[in-house]
């Protein structure tokens, strides 16, 4: 037995008895019910620990067989399976918590099915559950690819992939019972915090080791995104997050810092979660794939190096532009505002970037859905970048804030950029990871492309236009110098567009349940690959 | 040597990678957040500010397990319509007891920054039951099952006393008399109510959710919602001597 078997196993054994402990004097019934979860968890992972290690041979599995890597993707493609569960899941909460702004009757008034618990829960399934579980597939692989290494590590990459799903379950879990510490994108309690603290050091741990481990003298661009997004997010995460629990039996936590401290912190988290999950990380995405699939290299390799410097600079600074005119000092607010204002360049930079990659290689978006799928994602993370720096301008934020132009420029970015990236991603990684030639139907692919394309134009436009609509309304005054409209007339407003917004958000759905259906079909019948190896990626020049 | 030459240093070495991206990420937060903690002007000094009272304390807990800030924002900004639509723009001493804070980022239902005194008790029990029955156009859940439900007041104290480690500046007597205060307060005619008042100025005593016989997490709900914004009295503020 090594080390890391007899002492992960050891430490949850430990931890079920904790947890055991737990249930026994939990102070309410979300601490009970999750501490249940947590000591089942446990057990069956020391159970698991056991099998493997009586069932395994002698020697763990060796890094090279006949001088090639023996890639790990065992959890790569769990995590792969997982994104596109939990993205399905999150895209359906999202239709419901969409139709239940347009039909309220569909909240139906039970605690654990108004809005307001599953907002919350919509948002972390698909920016934590999908979005996490991509970056974390994408990362495994590309690091092991690029490197030309075997993933460092031999029970802790299934601890990443698994520990974090964990987190995940019981977030998801706390929110519909009401477990919460309302910090936006930050709402899990303490005791999923601390979990999730030891799942990233151990993500940044294997990471990084796989790095110093390479075969390849450069570390390659996708990398360093990768690696700048997990470094990061351990920092928003402890920087956001330090909280006292009323009881170490209980859910209920309070937050280290108070009112205008705990709001810059909130948003400095809330807007580099932004800044570094959804998009260094994707960065990583487009920066191995987009080369990938084009067979093209990465157009400039000077400008990766001033793209990735200057957006991981000037990203960090922006969190401020989510406070204008409130009770921040002026100062915060006009430094938020001028970063966000500048940080258009290295976003576009980025952007050019990607697209470019494609020079010689246009063609390809006649023939191939897939990239056309992941250009077109580039396109709307150009789009969403020129809309975030204009909204960060105090007078245009004057209006926009506290609307629906903000919810329709997130889903620009979060529809067209993170997801269509993702949904190129994993159609690529699918058949890559099961030794498939393509995916089983580019038709499935390309009626995905179109819906969901269609999809995120209606829900873009409709939150546009109602966003625009009742901020104008707010400030509108009669010519006596009265306010001209009621709070409720603007919500009756808001109607049909909250309903056109549903449509666009389901025709979203649909497209991902075409793909779910079309990479199944890859697994199950897809025509095998012939066993010539694929040449490894060249690094940019 | 050029810089993309020396940039190869970087590009070669793991560590040093990792260093140059620490060192990158962490000033902006410091620049912004940093002197929020030091500079004396970030907060202003007002008076009639006080920490919750045990039964505002719990109400407002029931506002953060329900989300209800993923709807309504506490945070009226310096913007002319804002101020005649909802009142006095908010002061960050207003939610300086607030772990954590509750400015919210979306509007879907109107700013309750200063929602306190607004409404009757009456208006705000019949509206969070069924808001439709009030507000016929309004898009809000019912939330009939906290008029049902029993508030679990047993560890107040402990929630008090987590919020006195974080900067809530409760005193001693007032966590020990946590219980007999949240009783007092959800009953007018509770013998403790003049304790109450002594130990927390500018605090309503009544039986809010109309059900006197038991102490609902309704009653906890509407008597924070009916103390928002109340505690400072804007005819003695004077915005001109947080000039610094």
């Amino acid at each position: 037995m090594t080390l890391g078997e007899g002492g992960l196993a050891l430490a949850f054994g430990f931890l079920a008895f904790a947890s055991i402990v737990g249930i026994a004097k939990a102070q309410d019934a979300p601490f009970a019910f999750h501490a249940y979860l947590a000591a089942a968890a446990s057990l069956a992972t020391v159970v698991a620990i056991l099998n493997r290690y009586l069932a395994r041979p002698v020697e763990l599995p060796p890094a090279e067989i006949d001088g090639r890597p023996n890639y790990h993707m065992g959890p790569v493609k769990f995590a792969a399976v997982a994104a596109m569960f939990w993205g399905i899941a999150g895209f359906a909460v999202g239709l419901l918590v969409a139709l239940q702004l347009a039909y309220p009757v569909l909240n139906l008034d039970l605690p654990w099915t108004t809005f307001g618990r599953l907002r919350p829960l919509h948002t972390s399934a698909v920016i934590f559950a999908f979005g996490g579980n991509v970056l974390i597939a994408t990362s495994f692989y590309v690091v092991q690819k690029t490197c030309r290494v075997r993933l460092a590590g031999d029970l802790a990459p299934w601890f990443v992939v698994l520990g974090y799903n964990f987190f995940i379950l019981i977030a998801g879990t706390g929110y519909l019972l009401g477990v919460t510490q309302s910090k936006e994108y930050a709402e899990p309690e303490w005791y999923a915090d601390l979990w999730l603290t030891v799942v990233w050091v151990v993500y940044l741990l294997v990471f990084l080791v796989t790095i110093i481990k390479r075969k390849e003298p450069h570390i390659f661009v996708a990398n360093w995104f990768y690696l700048a997004f997990i470094v990061t997010i351990a920092m928003l995460h402890l920087g956001n997050n330090p909280a006292l629990p009323a009881s170490v039996f209980g859910s209920k936590s309070y937050i280290a810092w108070a009112g205008v401290q705990d709001a810059m912190f909130q948003w400095w988290y809330g807007h580099n979660a932004v800044g570094f999950f959804l998009t260094a990380g994707f960065l990583g995405i487009m920066y191995y794939f987009v080369p990938k699939r084009a067979e093209r290299p990465v157009y400039s390799y000077r400008l990766s190096i001033v793209h990735f410097w200057s957006l991981i600079f000037l990203y960090i600074w922006a969190g401020p532009h989510h406070l204008h005119y409130t009770a921040l000092p002026d100062w915060a607010q006009t430094l938020g505002m001028t970063f966000s204002v500048m940080l258009w360049m290295p976003s576009w930079g980025g952007m050019i970037n990607g697209l470019m990659t494609l020079s010689g290689a246009w063609d390809k978006l006649r023939t191939d859905p897939v990239l056309r799928m992941m250009v077109v994602s580039v396109a709307f993370y150009g789009m969403a970048t020129f809309e975030g720096p204009l909204m960060s301008v105090k007078v245009v934020n004057s209006l926009s804030h506290y609307t629906d132009w903000t919810i329709g420029h997130v889903h620009s970015g979060a529809l067209g950029w993170v997801g269509f990236v993702s949904f190129g991603a994993l159609y690529c990684l699918v058949p890559w990871l099961w030794n498939r030639k393509e995916v089983y139907s580019l038709k499935l692919v390309n009626w995905h492309f179109w819906i969901a394309t269609i999809g995120i134009v209606l829900y873009v436009s409709a939150m546009w236009v109602s966003g625009i609509l009742q901020g104008l309304m707010w400030r509108a005054y009669t010519s006596l110098g009265f306010l001209e409209y009621s709070f409720i007339e603007t919500v009756e407003a808001m109607h049909p567009f909250y309903v056109i917004r549903a449509l666009g958000g389901a025709l979203f759905l649909v497209g991902a349940l075409i793909m779910a259906w079309n990479l199944w079909m890859t697994v199950r019948v897809g025509e095998a690959q012939e066993t010539a190896p694929r040449l490894a990626l060249q690094p940019a020049e | 040597m050029s810089v993309w030459t020396r940039h190869q240093l970087l590009e070669t070495n793991s560590i040093l990678l990792l260093i140059g991206i620490l060192l990158v990420i962490a000033i902006g937060g410091i620049v912004e957040i940093a002197p929020l903690f030091y500079l004396k002007s970030t907060i202003e000094k007002v008076e009639g500010l006080r920490p919750y009272t045990p039964l505002e304390l719990a109400g407002r807990s029931i506002y953060v397990r329900e989300g209800c800030y993923t709807c309504h924002s506490q945070m009226i900004r310096t913007l002319r319509d804002e101020v005649e639509r909802y009142g006095h723009y908010s002061l960050a001493a207003e939610s300086m007891y607030d772990h954590p804070f509750q400015w919210g980022s979306k509007r879907t239902g109107p700013d309750l920054a200063r929602v306190g005194g607004k409404y009757s008790d009456e208006w705000h029990v019949a509206h969070l039951i069924d808001p439709r029955a009030i507000v016929p156009q309004s898009i809000m859940p019912g939330y009939r099952f906290l008029a049902e439900t029993e508030l679990d007041y047993g560890t107040i104290a402990a929630h008090m006393t987590a919020n006195r480690a974080v900067g809530v500046p409760y005193s001693d007597e007032q966590i020990a008399s946590a219980v007999a205060d949240l009783r007092a307060q959800a009953n007018p005619d509770d013998p403790g109510v003049s304790d109450l008042l002594k130990r927390y100025p500018k605090t309503a005593a009544r039986d809010f959710d109309g059900n006197p016989k038991s102490i609902s997490e309704m009653d906890a709900l509407v008597a924070y919602l009916q103390m928002l914004g109340t505690l400072v009295d804007f005819k003695l503020f004077d915005a001109k001597a947080n000039l610094r």
